[in-house]
Parts: structure tokens; sequence; C-alpha cells
């Protein structure tokens, strides 16, 4: 929201970022275009992934932010532009190495019927392993560990089938920590869930974070748990950030207006403090 | 952990599953148990401990020629045959985790099919291909056209990347076309031709000899291992593109090799036994079910698919007293049942 810092406009990027111009990243974009064949979706964006802070991506219905999210995993190839890691372009880096750094849950991920908690949370070690090496110490402490964070530990020789909603997304957040991998990104990690589950999945994510020092990026549609659970906002519209910066200050009722063209109030969370934001809606409106 | 126990030595490591483990051993015994019958099983019989006595070296020269010479290659073509086939399956329905993708649904033994018919009805006719030539003709056009038959349904079910379940429609449609050009071709040949033809299209055992066994154990002693060092990265690429992605699998290289690998076992297999129909659907949902794993493990599939020809071509040549019937016959009796139970059981899935 605010102008770049002169010394950027003039250095090399990354040396003004080693020489602490601005706070550190190990993961940014820049100048990305994406989308699929003709269809762009994004265009233009650049965005720095601070670390260890919990970014929740916000923004109506198609505006590019699962897109965003998975250009960042390198799930998609720009049409343009690069993203960075650790000043690497990420696109040439070995896949596996990135996987060791870089940890992605997709919307709506799938598996087969049968699997146990156990055997899905051991595919997460995937990128550690090698034909040869495929269930090591190591592998073993990182899952008990993984399944020990999310209280699923109890679950572990269950089947996929025999959960619920809520226990499924926590084995499926457990195998993207099993990853270790410092940086997350979760598409939608609370979709399908009702409320309680879905501060309980976001408490997990929080705890990720203060415990474990984990940079997270999250898309979240729920725009008072996000300013909540967050400590950065991004804001999109239209394949484009508005507005990026703490909760506070980007969650306004201009904001509002012209992100997701909804009339609404924002006031204080009398729990957090965090802004709440309170639609009015037509039938309120004359009133 | 429970449900995972370890087997490691020294930097290697695996997780330690006994009824996987088990599965494939016993399968193996009974491989050999029935390969021992089948081969006893003629106008001059042998018992199974003969047979066994003149595997490991032992018996006088007649029974050494019978057996050696003359039965031994045709069980040893099935078993090979079924394993190829087997294991072809199990990458399919691993790579496109659907159990309907393998090659005898995808149009990849039919196309084998076509092209070997159109050697034996075309060849046959002009007379341009005979004897040695029309022996090495018919595999090898069965081999180039199942090949070829892949490459177009892959390319047709291409969109950026491949799906599971577009694969298997475009599979179904060139599976369709092809049968119908094989057809068409029987009705141009002569007779004679016309019911060699039909012969090699139910798939049969028949006169396989030394010949037939070399290249699929050629093939199967390239692609065994090379699939086994790919298996890794199946466990990943069967949570969806996105999933294996992050874990790092190079997800379009891996599939699009495996795929090969997959259409070369069931080509080779083809080449030299006809499409031997439903082996390669059934096996690895049954080696799945008995090893009690998620998906279908590949050596287990191997083991019982050369089970499931084996015991198929032992059925075939004795169950009917003096009539011989060409194993294809027994595995499309057992598999096509099978077939039906999984179309109607996805269809209550999909409704559900």
């Amino acid at each position: 929201m605010t102008a770049l810092p002169a010394a950027e406009s003039v250095a090399p990027v990354a040396t003004a970022r080693q020489e602490g111009g601005s706070p550190p990243s190990r993961l940014h974009a820049e100048n990305l275009r994406l989308g699929y064949g003709e269809n762009v979706i994004v265009d233009g964006l650049d965005i720095d992934v601070l670390d260890n802070t919990v970014t929740a991506v916000i923004g109506p219905n198609g505006c590019g932010k699962s897109t965003l999210l998975r250009a960042l995993g390198r799930l998609l190839n720009p049409q343009q532009g690069h993203v960075l890691l650790d000043g690497k372009r990420i696109d040439r880096m070995p896949t596996k190495e990135v996987a060791r750094v870089i940890g992605v849950l997709p919307q709506t991920p799938q598996a087969p019927e049968g699997l146990t908690v156990a055997d899905l949370v051991a595919r997460g070690r995937h990128p550690h392993q090698t034909w040869y090496r495929q269930w090591s110490s190591d592998d073993e402490s990182a899952v008990a560990e993984a399944l020990r964070l999310t209280g699923m530990l109890e679950f572990a020789e269950r089947t996929l089938d025999q959960l619920s909603g809520g226990q499924r997304q926590r084995a499926w957040i457990s195998m993207a920590l099993a990853q270790g991998t410092d940086l997350l990104l979760l598409d939608e990690p609370t979709t399908y869930l009702d409320l309680a589950h879905q501060v309980d999945v976001l408490d997990l994510v929080y705890r990720l974070h203060a415990e474990a020092g984990r940079t997270v990026v999250m898309v979240l549609h729920d725009l008072n748990l996000a300013a909540r659970y967050a400590d950065r906002l991004v804001a999109m519209r239209a394949g484009r950030i508005v507005a990026q910066g703490e909760p506070a200050e980007v969650l306004t009722e201009e904001l509002l207006r012209e992100v997701f063209e909804l009339d609404a109030r924002v006031v204080p969370d009398p729990v957090a403090g965090t802004p709440l934001v309170v639609p009015v809606g037509a039938r309120n409106r004359s009133s | 952990m429970p449900g995972r126990p370890p087997l490691r030595v020294g930097p290697a490591s695996w997780v330690l599953r006994a009824r996987a483990l088990a599965v494939p051993l016993v399968g193996l015994a009974v491989v050999v148990l029935l390969m021992a019958v089948n081969i006893g099983r003629g106008e001059f019989p042998l018992s199974v401990t003969d047979v066994l006595n003149v595997l490991v070296g032992g018996g006088d020269r007649p029974q050494r020629f019978i057996v050696l010479d003359l039965r031994l290659p045709r069980s040893l073509t099935g078993a090979l045959v079924g394993a190829a086939l087997g294991l072809s399956g199990a990458l399919t329905q691993t790579i496109t985790r659907n159990p309907l993708a393998t090659p005898d649904i995808t149009g990849i033994t039919a196309g084998a099919g076509a092209a070997a018919v159109s050697v034996i009805v075309v060849g046959g006719s002009y007379g341009s291909l005979t004897g040695q030539l029309a022996e090495i003709g018919v595999p090898l056009a069965g081999l180039v056209g199942g090949l070829l038959s892949a490459i177009l349904v892959y390319l047709l079910a291409w969109q950026r990347g491949v799906e599971g379940y577009r694969l298997v429609l475009v599979g179904l449609g060139a599976h369709a076309l092809l049968s119908s050009l094989t057809y068409w071709l029987l009705t141009l040949g002569d007779v004679t031709d016309a019911s060699r033809a039909v012969v090699w299209l139910t798939g049969s055992l028949n006169g396989r000899g030394w010949e037939h066994v070399t290249p699929v154990a050629i093939a199967l002693a390239v692609l065994v291992p090379l699939t086994l060092l790919g298996a890794h990265a199946l466990g990943a690429l069967q949570m969806g593109d996105d999933t294996a992605r992050g874990l790092g699998v190079r997800v379009n290289l891996t599939r699009a090799l495996l795929l090969l690998a997959a259409v070369a076992l069931a080509a080779v297999a083809t080449a030299a036994a006809g499409p031997v129909a439903f082996v390669a659907l059934a096996t690895p949902q049954i080696a799945m079910r008995l090893s009690r794993t998620a998906q279908p493990p590949m050596i287990a599939s191997a083991v019982l698919g050369a089970v499931l020809t084996v015991g198929s071509d032992l059925v075939a040549r004795t169950a009917f007293g003096a009539v011989e019937l060409p194993v294809g016959i027994i595995t499309a009796v057992l598999g096509a049942p099978y077939l039906m139970y999984l179309l109607v059981r996805r269809y209550r899935e999909v409704r559900a």
C-alpha cells in the first residue's frame, strides 16, 4: 500500500533484501502472468511471502487466489514472470528439492479409498525417500510427530473412509507436516468443515507457525477467521493484489466495497480485537 | 508406528507388510504347481513329481524331450504372458486411478489384434508373408499395432495432461473402432486365413515354443526392475497431479514412462499369445484385495496374472474332454462377470 523504498528501486532486489532494506522473504514472485492457455487469470502480479508469518489470501470467487497459490507452489508454470525461492527460479530447481522446502495442500486432494491415515501421512515423506529407502527412522519419527501435532495418532490405523470430514482434513494437514517443510501453502484448508472444525484447523495452523516457526500461506474464504489467524492479509480482485498488510490495515469498509462489492460494517472483534466484518444486506438496508 | 512395522538393513528401509510379501510367494508356488500339472497332462501323461524331477535336471530322455521341448514352452509362455498382463494392468490402473483402465479395455490389445489380423489376412491372400516370415510377422505386427494405438489414445486423451477418466473413455472408443476394423478385415480374407486369425484373436497358447518364450522373458527382465524403481512414485501419483507435484514427483514424465512400460508389456504379451482377455483387468484388483493394500501391488499382480493364465490354460486343455479350447475363452468366461460387477459398482458409486 505504501511506495517502494528507494533502496529497492536502485539496488538489485536480492542484495536489498540481504541488507535488511525489506523484511526477509524466501519466497517471492515477480511480474507473474498466470492462466490456462488463452484464459489469463492473473497478470503483472508481484508478491513477497514474508518469513515466519501466516498470510491469508482473500478475494471474491475467481479472483485468482488459488491460481496464485498453485504458482507459488510450482503446480502451475507462469506464462510470464518468475517465482523465486531463495533467489533461485523455482521452475529451474529440481522439483524434489523444492518439495523439501515448500509443502502444498491442494483444495480437494484425492486418495485411494482403502488408504490408512499412517500410510497417507507417510506419503508426505516422499521427497526425502528413494526407491530403497522408503521408511527410515527419520521418516517414522516425522510421521509420528505430524500425527501427534494434529491429534491424529490414535487414528493412525483407520482408513480414510472411516473418518469424519474434520479428521480427514487433519490427516491431510498431517501429510503436509510430515513433509517437514519451512513453507506451507494451504488452499482453503477449512472447506467442507463446520465452524468448530474450521476453528480447530486454524488453531492448528497457528500453532505450527508459533511453535515451529513455519511460514504459512493460505487461501481463506471466511474474512473474520482470516483476520483472526493471519499476520498478513493479501486482498485480490480480478487477478491483481488490491491491498496487503496487517488485517486491521487491509480489512476496511472501503476495501470490502471495492474488492467484494459488499456493503458491510467493520467493527472490532469482541474476542480478539481484530476486524469483524458484518454485512449489511438488502433486508436491513432500507429500514 | 502401528500398521507400519519397519524393515531396515543398513541405509535401506521399507515397510514390512506380511500379507503383501506372502501373496506373491504363495502365488509363485501355485504357478509352479499348476505348470507341473499342465505339463503332465496330454497324450503321454506324466506325474507332477516326474515333471518336477525333469525341471530340476533329472528324468529319462523321452521324459526330458516331452517336458522341455514340447510342453514347457507352452506353460512358460502362459506364465510370462499372464505376468506381463497382470503387471501392465496394475500399472495402468494405478496411474489412472481407475480399475477399468487396462490394456484390454482401452484399445491397446485391440490395436495389436487389428494389426496382427491385417498381416494374417493380407499376407495370407497375397502369399507375401509365409513360413518363417509369418511366424515373426504376426507377433511383430501385434507389437507395433499395440504401441501405435496406445500412442493414439494417449494423444487424443491429452488436454494439458492426461486424466484417468478421459483415457478410459477415449480408450473404449478406440477399442470399438479397432474391433470393427478387425471384423471388416476378417471378411476380406479367405476362409482359412480368417479362421486362423480368429484363433489368434481369442488368445491361444497352442503350439507355443521357445521362440515365443524369449521375447516375453526379455521384456519382463528389462521392464520389471524399471517398473519397481518407478513404483515408489506411483504411491504419490495416485493422489492426484497437484499433490504428487507438491511431493516432488515429475508427474507427466513419470506417468508417460510408466505408461510406456505398461503398453510395452501388454503389446509383447499380446504378440506372443494373442489378446488373452481380462487378465490385466482382474488380477491387479484380486492381488490388491488379497494383499490388503490400497493400490494394486506390482509383483503380486504379475504373479497372480501367471496363476490365472496357467490355471485357465489347464482348464481349457483338460476340462472339456477331447476338445481343447483357447485359453482366452476361459479367462473371458471368468473375467466378463467381473467386468460387469465393476461397472455396476462404479455406477452405484456415482449415483450415491
